[in-house]
């Protein structure tokens, strides 16, 4: 009984919490934006600092091919080896 | 603690891809000993470094400081499949990422491949291993190992990068600004990583503790005092993997 109020409770906060930050949608940036702010700084100094991807996929619809790409090679290949992953099915 | 593309001086992320490239050959050797060890070990593999893929891209959002950050996730791969392994599943999720994400980078991989899976995983697997040995219990030294793990992540880039842009500056100066950006976001996303450690492991142990012996994160002393959960799905576990 306790174990299952423990967890009705903490299912309740998760979706609770879920749907706050949807209806809010407070704008929260990653703290990686201020470490990147901080270090460029310093790192201007150098002659380094934040650039461009070396392979910018944000290029219309260039990263959905990508992905599409890399879903059929990842079936295609788990196709290929799914005895060796898991075995004969069956008797 | 993805440090972005561009942020490290060449001999610096030479330096860093050079010193992951050491772990991750040491991370490959790991594997293909304990695949042919225990059964199943490269599948796991392959689904916890999706786990790490997903945790380390996941925003969670901080409301004290407005800001958002995620977790590691590479303590509890570490405890579960191996320090050495930790560092292997880290590149590769950390590589998909800077390709697809912008998040991290490619020059900066090394970097951040030696604070994920070096800071973060062998952190984590030394302090599950010395609480374990202090016999303390699998929730506890789950929370513990990756509570202070996920801090390691971070501490671990404040280094790296304070290492590589300090320049003129005092190294601990650019290391504490660097620092006290990360730990007001971070420390509760730490303590999340902690509980999520520390259940994942109690739950696996009450439920599939064959598993854990497996894996030898559990004695084999164990399974007669915590006998299997369910007989039949641990012998498909056991039996999986083989060939014919």
């Amino acid at each position: 009984m306790k174990q299952r109020t423990w967890k009705w409770g903490l299912l309740i906060l998760f979706l609770g919490v879920i749907v706050y930050l949807g209806v809010y949608s407070p704008a929260m940036p990653g703290a990686d934006t201020h470490v990147s702010a901080v270090a460029e700084k310093y790192a201007s100094q150098v002659g380094a600092g934040e650039r461009p991807p070396l392979i910018n996929t944000d290029k219309g619809d260039l990263l959905l091919f990508l992905f599409a790409v890399g879903g059929a090679i990842a079936g295609f290949w788990i196709g290929y080896v799914w005895r060796d992953l898991f075995g004969r099915t069956g008797k | 603690m993805h440090i972005a593309e561009g942020m490290l001086p060449a001999p610096y992320a030479i330096a860093y891809w050079v010193g992951a490239g050491v772990f991750f050959a040491a991370g490959a050797k790991s594997l293909a000993k304990k695949s042919q060890e225990i059964p199943m070990m490269k599948q796991l593999t392959g689904v916890m470094t999706a786990g790490i893929f997903l945790v380390s891209l996941l925003p969670i959002p901080v409301p004290m400081t407005g800001t958002c950050s995620h977790p590691g996730g590479t303590p509890l791969g570490a405890i579960l499949l191996g320090p050495a392994v930790s560092v292997l599943m880290s590149l590769i999720a950390l590589l998909f990422q800077a390709l697809f994400f912008s998040h991290g980078g490619l020059t900066t991989l090394g970097a951040n491949t030696l604070t994920m899976g070096v800071f973060g995983g062998w952190a984590g697997w030394l302090l599950f291993w010395g609480l374990r040995r202090l016999k303390l219990n699998l929730f506890w030294s789950g929370f513990i190992a990756g509570f202070l793990g996920d801090l390691a992540i971070y501490i671990g880039t404040s280094t790296q990068l304070a290492l590589a842009i300090h320049g003129t500056h005092p190294f601990s100066e650019v290391f504490k600004a660097i620092l006290v950006v990360f730990i007001p976001t971070q420390w509760p996303i730490a303590i999340l990583e902690g509980i999520f450690t520390g259940l994942v492991l109690k739950y696996i142990a009450d439920h599939r503790p064959d598993i854990l012996i497996m894996l030898r994160v559990l004695p084999a002393s164990n399974e007669a005092t915590h006998p299997r959960y369910d007989e039949s799905s641990s012998t498909n576990l056991s039996e999986r993997g083989k060939i014919g």
